[in-house]
């Protein structure tokens, strides 16, 4: 499976420069959907959307619809949402409790499991020739449930999900696992759907470890709409981290983040301010936490990417994104709020009202961000534009393997986690064998420094 | 409310409406504190997400719901007042530079007086917004849909105690709701 495309003349990650093509040309669109969301593992949905039986949500992987279904035995699938007869949609709603997928076109129905079960006048018209065994539901062919996360990839021959996430687990963790420390114990209580116009690798880059972008929330930070905003704080998060090292890290799997690495003796900071019960709430999970994990309770997480279309918010706001691509310049964008299940509901209200007043279209601070995705990419499109690439250069080789934490870590303001990123995303798009994607091959890792 | 009515009835409509489009005329013409001073300080503002779900689940499960979960908007004053903050602060790139904006309001029915249409204190008031959005060059769009709002008499004019924004969206075509509604 080779390409066309000048790959390694677009990406180079070595010098730092990146051509704007793969942001703006159909031809990279196409292949990234062949080659890149066909492969890789993708975010799917949450097991708190589909707690009983028959339960399901509709989300994508990539440019499709698929349905996250719990069959009625309780297991969990992925399926294509398109009916193998004439390609309808078997489901068009968002989410729900059924018993059968019953397709609106001629009425061919499948069970949760998938299976091909109605068939109308399946005696007169297809006794003989059609085996209902063969017409399932298309099943995703891998599959993992991690701390109530869902993830699936097309590709039969993949890795299986933990050895895709690799040494980045220990930062996904700090999103997923209760704030306590217990793992998992995490809920979706609401998801952001809205279409934005710019290519979908914007948005990957920003929360991959881009803290340089930090300038334009300038506004928010002014005026101050953090958790501690109406006693008069400015910026648009608490300071819980102000006693620590920042560090941002990049995986051989194409993974980045952005986390802080707390001092051995570090106290809680306090936030909230206004809210006394959920400032004492985050008093008890932050001593419970340090006692359960001890020296993992250290990395405390900001952002990052898990590769290639999910992001995360780790703790303010907390939240799971994804970025759908519809075309080079438009991306479907979906967000996912986490809160642990069991926190009091006061903490869940103030939790829920500075997520929305921070992220997403109608959210004060992503919004700025969408401005810049979108001039971003449209300033790209040109003839003359597309012949000069993007500078990448910034803090080149500051970075040292496996310093304190796994991976390679930056104590500086860093692009080594986007050059990373779209080092790994050239393999992909050069149809490399799954170990050079997941940066065994000594060439991979030569080529990544 | 259908049917015949007063002409004090008419009289306290015909004052509705007046207010609302003045007050769109404010937001219109970028005078956020202005606007700002309309709404009570115990104001709700919420704009559910949609969601497609099947025939007799409408009621229960088409809208989020106002104090629960996520939506696109579910807000106080204190909110709201950041949000011209930001606008106001010149570096708030989304609406720098500002956007333009027409709020048409139409379909304007009351929908409940209290306690008589000649001493109205609490009128709930339901109409429909058509809100264009343009802003830099090319970027265009169109929100569209119901809007039922909630009124306090407060002296010659009103204060808005609820607002509540049905979007008739369910994926939000627009890149951002930087703009208030």
């Amino acid at each position: 499976m080779t390409t066309i495309l000048p790959i390694d003349q677009m990406i180079d990650a070595a010098r730092g420069t990146i051509s704007r093509d793969i942001f703006v040309s159909p031809e990279f669109h196409k292949e990234e959907l062949e080659k890149l969301f066909t492969r890789a593992w993708l975010f799917v949905g949450h097991e708190s959307q589909i707690p009983n039986p028959g339960d399901f949500f509709v989300s994508r992987m990539g440019e499709e619809s698929v349905i996250l279904c719990r069959d009625t035995k309780g297991a969990v699938h992925v399926f294509l949402n398109s009916c193998r007869h004439r390609g309808m949609k078997v489901c068009r709603y968002e989410s729900g409790n059924t018993s059968l997928f019953v397709c609106p076109y001629h009425s061919w129905s499948y069970t949760t499991d998938g299976k091909l079960q109605g068939v109308p006048l399946y005696r007169v018209l297809y006794e003989g020739q059609l085996d209902r065994s063969e017409w399932s539901l298309i099943e995703v062919p891998k599959l993992h449930l991690y701390k109530g996360t869902v993830w699936a990839s097309w590709d039969a021959e993949a890795p299986d999900f933990m050895t895709y996430l690799g040494e980045a687990v220990d930062h996904l963790d700090q999103v997923l696992d209760c704030r306590d420390g217990r793992p998992g114990g995490s809920e979706v209580i609401g998801i952001h759907k809205w279409i934005l116009p710019a290519n979908w690798k914007f948005a990957a880059e920003n929360f991959l470890g881009d803290t340089y972008h930090n300038p334009s929330h300038r506004s928010v930070d002014m005026i101050g709409i953090g958790p501690s905003a109406r006693a008069g704080q400015t910026g648009r998060r608490d300071n819980e981290y102000n006693k620590g090292q920042h560090v941002w890290v990049s995986y051989p799997q194409g993974h980045g983040v952005h986390s802080v690495w707390m001092p051995e003796e570090f106290d809680y900071q306090a936030g909230y301010q206004q809210y006394p019960i959920v400032d004492e709430y985050f008093r008890h999970c932050f001593h419970e936490r340090k006692k359960r994990l001890g020296d993992k309770a250290r990395i405390m997480p900001f952002t990052g990417n898990l590769f290639p279309n999910t992001s995360y918010h780790g703790r303010q706001p907390r939240g799971l994104c994804v970025w759908h691509p519809h075309s080079p310049t438009e991306t479907e964008a979906w967000r996912f709020f986490l809160v642990d299940s069991d926190a009091p509901a006061e903490v869940k209200d103030v939790l829920r009202r500075f997520y929305m007043r921070y992220s997403g279209p109608a959210g004060m601070t992503e919004q700025d961000d969408m401005e810049n995705w979108l001039y971003a990419t449209k300033a790209s499109t040109g003839t003359i534009a597309r012949r000069y690439p993007f500078n990448y250069q910034q803090s080149m080789g500051a970075y040292k393997r496996n310093d304190q934490i796994p991976g390679d870590v930056s104590v500086q303001i860093t692009e080594q986690n986007a050059r990373n990123y779209y080092d790994v995303y050239a393999r992909y798009l050069k149809g490399d064998t799954w170990d050079s994607l997941l940066g065994r091959g000594e060439a991979a890792r030569q080529a990544a420094e | 409310m259908t049917g015949r009515h007063t002409l004090s009835w008419f009289a306290l409509k015909q004052e509705v409406e007046d207010f609302l489009y003045m007050e769109a005329d404010l937001l219109d013409q970028r005078m956020f504190w202005e606007w700002l001073d309309l709404l009570a300080e115990d104001i709700v503002y919420f704009m559910p997400i949609r969601r497609n779900v099947k025939f007799g689940q409408h009621a229960e499960k088409e809208n989020t719901k106002q104090g629960e979960g996520i939506s696109w908007f579910d807000e106080d004053k204190w909110t709201l007042g950041k949000r011209v903050e930001q606008i106001l602060t010149g570096v708030h790139y989304a609406e720098e530079p500002l956007s333009r904006v027409t709020h048409m309001v139409s379909n304007v029915r009351l929908l409940e007086v209290s306690p008589s249409p000649e001493e109205a204190t609490n009128v709930v008031v339901g109409s429909r917004f058509l809100v264009y959005q343009n802003r830099v060059e090319y970027e265009t769009n169109t929100f569209v849909g119901r809007r039922i709002d909630t009124l306090r008499r407060n002296g010659d004019s009103w204060l808005i105690a609820r607002r509540e924004l049905i979007l008739e969206q369910n994926v939000l075509l627009a890149k951002n709701l930087s703009i208030l509604f």
